[in-house]
């Protein structure tokens, strides 16, 4: 009988069609708009991730988030080195401040200051320069992806060109040259990230009586990490996080700061309703359109089990092809935007997810069009 | 009007002693709706109907005839009274014995033919196998070789509508056969049907009944085929009142034609 219940289901093409589209649609909008949002997720920690071998991450116990500028005063870092468990610690800056281009043009960008001595904390990987040419007199370093866009020059006659090694910057009234170029992963903020050292960053920012934004330590061989926290925590009143909670801290506020997850939440919300009202509707009315048959298959002697198998199966039937062409067109957007600036991320569960959310689309649909077949009276048949 | 082929049953209007009853009624009430809005589709009906014999149930709209064959088919339950089909007290079963007992013994014409529109002619012919668990090949095999057997080989890959009311007609009759049925119920086979293609369908019908040895009831507002039958019953407000062998017995000579 299931060679029966599947004529049934795509003989009439333009229904069937209609049923897959439904799911489809729902399924590209769930998963698309998961992966989306997963995308901007990851993105906020990408620049943890990027940074540092570092096991511990210590900053002011106010800190919310990767670019919140509450600062610690310099002495903490004598005071964390001189935690038991501590094999290291270095200092990092990190602040925005006014750039000026050598076309006049202004932008905020964010400096980062690395350790003079280790450059630990340095970008993941140089595209020019090394990053011992970070050491030269005023250098800076600046991303790839804003050569071009954000930092590229402009002339006189309106053309641009990408800003390069050997380009002059001039951040906070501070002559600064670009000595290297380093790649990074996208971020979920936007302003330009200038590496520079520590103490370069330090002359260029405002002077402050807190200056210090992060300690970079790494642990000896064995200790225990939590053990470790406590005790910088204890001595020193600052927060001392491991890169997976740093990254966790900061994706948390920055979603629920921003509405990104109530945003994306209810997008998902509405396809998922979109998939289940659609689909529910178009099952429903294929089912009405075909009770004649199914009554007729019961007076014939199908029973209801068997009919709940047919209909089972149309409903799989359908939701797996609305859902591989959901996901699939899901996937090809974000290829498709895989270059520009679309936060993209589909990881693994996102396909399960989506299959779950069809899944549930097409229980309730099914469950609602078998209800109406079970509670079909065979009598009608003899009816005109 | 066409005679047709005299039958193994009776025909006076009533029984034959020796023969095995393939359908037995007996004091059969059936109501819908409760209150008010009850109404009583049949009141006590009584009616026998032995193995191979074609009968056929007349009378006006709402007089009872489909709840009687639905009854019959064990597609509704009785209020009261006994019926039995081949013996067996369909609502002595559970749904699902009811439901397999009558996928196995009982073949169904509709009015409304009500053939799966997407399966072609043999598919619809094979559906009654499938639903008994035969796979798809031999199924639509068999169906295929009925198809023949109604004068429809050449049309076995046709789809419903690519075939007339009559071919469609035959097809459904084919669908009633293919699984062997002792008892075939008919609702109307031929007020969907011109003049020639409903008697077509009846000489049909009629030929299966005498050569297989099963026994048709039909439900009928169709006075020109009453002659195809082996008894005729007319029931009215829900009960039966009277069966004889002939159209002029029952409503006199000049009503009949």
């Amino acid at each position: 009988m299931n060679f029966v219940a599947l004529k049934m289901l795509v003989g009439d093409r333009l229904k069937y069609l209609g049923l897959v589209g439904g799911l489809a649609f729902a399924a590209l909008l769930v998963t698309q708009q998961a992966s989306i949002f997963t995308g901007y997720a990851l993105r906020t920690g990408a620049w943890i991730r990027d940074t540092s071998s570092a096991d511990l991450w210590i900053m002011d116990p106010q800190q919310e988030h990767t670019d919140d500028q509450k600062r610690m005063i310099s002495t903490s870092l004598q005071r964390i080195r001189s935690v038991d468990g501590v094999d290291w610690a270095v200092p990092m800056f990190k602040g925005y401040m006014p750039a000026r281009l050598a076309d006049g043009r202004v932008h905020q960008i964010r400096v980062v200051g690395l350790d003079d001595a280790t450059l630990e904390g340095a970008p993941p990987g140089m595209q020019v320069g090394s990053l011992a040419d970070l050491r030269s007199d005023r250098a800076v370093f600046i991303n790839r992806t804003d050569t071009d866009k954000k930092l590229a020059l402009r002339s006189a006659d309106g053309t641009t060109r990408p800003i390069t090694v050997g380009d002059r910057i001039d951040i906070n009234d501070h002559d600064t040259v670009v000595a290297g170029i380093y790649t990074k992963s996208s971020e979920f903020f936007w302003e330009p990230v200038i590496y520079t050292t520590y103490s370069r960053a330090l002359r260029i920012a405002p002077p402050e009586r807190k200056q210090l934004q992060f300690v970079l330590a790494k642990l000896r061989p064995g200790a225990d990490v939590a053990a470790v926290q406590k005790q910088i925590t204890d001595t020193t009143g600052l927060a001392a996080y491991t890169r997976d909670q740093f990254e966790s801290i900061t994706m948390w506020f920055i979603l629920i700061q921003t509405g990104i997850l109530i945003n994306f939440g209810i997008t998902i919300a509405l396809g998922f309703v979109i998939g289940v009202l659609v689909s529910a509707l178009l099952l429903y009315t294929f089912m009405l359109e075909h009770s004649r048959h199914f009554a007729a298959l019961k007076a014939m002697g199908a029973s209801s089990w068997r009919l709940i198998r047919m209909v089972g199966l149309q409903v799989l039937i359908v939701g797996a092809a609305g859902f591989g062409i959901g996901i699939g067109g899901a996937a090809i957007t974000g290829k498709f935007f895989a270059g520009g600036d679309l936060a993209f991320a589909m990881v693994w569960q996102i396909p399960v997810f989506g299959a779950a959310a069809i899944l549930c689309c097409c229980l309730v649909a099914g469950g609602l069009s078998l209800i109406r077949v079970l509670r079909l009276e065979p009598g009608i048949v003899f009816k005109s | 009007m066409t005679t047709t082929t005299t039958s193994p049953a009776s025909r006076n209007g009533s029984t034959s002693p020796g023969s095995p009853l393939a359908v037995r009624c007996k004091g059969v009430t059936k109501a819908f709706g409760a209150g008010d809005t009850k109404v009583v589709a049949l009141r006590g009906v009584d009616l026998e109907v032995p193995a191979g014999e074609l009968m056929m149930l007349v009378g006006p709209s709402g007089c009872g005839k489909t709840t009687l064959i639905s009854v019959i088919a064990g597609i509704l339950d009785r209020d009261a009274g006994d019926c039995e089909v081949f013996g067996i007290d369909f609502q002595d079963l559970s749904s699902g014995q009811r439901t397999k007992l009558r996928g196995k013994n009982i073949g169904f014409v509709f009015q409304q033919f009500n053939l799966l529109p997407t399966l072609t002619a043999a598919e619809n012919v094979a559906v009654p196998l499938m639903i008994l668990g035969e796979g798809r090949h031999d199924a639509v095999k068999k169906g295929t070789e009925l198809l023949g057997r109604v004068g429809l080989g050449d049309r076995g890959k046709s789809l419903p509508s690519q075939l007339s009311g009559g071919q469609q007609q035959r097809v459904a009759i084919a669908r009633a056969l293919v699984h062997n049925p002792k008892l075939i119920v008919c609702d109307e086979p031929t007020s969907a049907l011109d003049h020639e293609t409903g008697h077509r369908v009846m000489e049909l019908l009629r030929k299966i009944a005498s050569e297989d040895n099963r026994t048709l009831l039909i439900v009928t507002h169709d006075s020109r085929i009453f002659s195809f039958a082996d008894r005729i019953a007319r029931m009215d407000d829900g009960h039966i009142e009277k069966i004889a062998r002939t159209a002029e017995e029952i409503y006199g000579s000049a009503a009949a034609h």
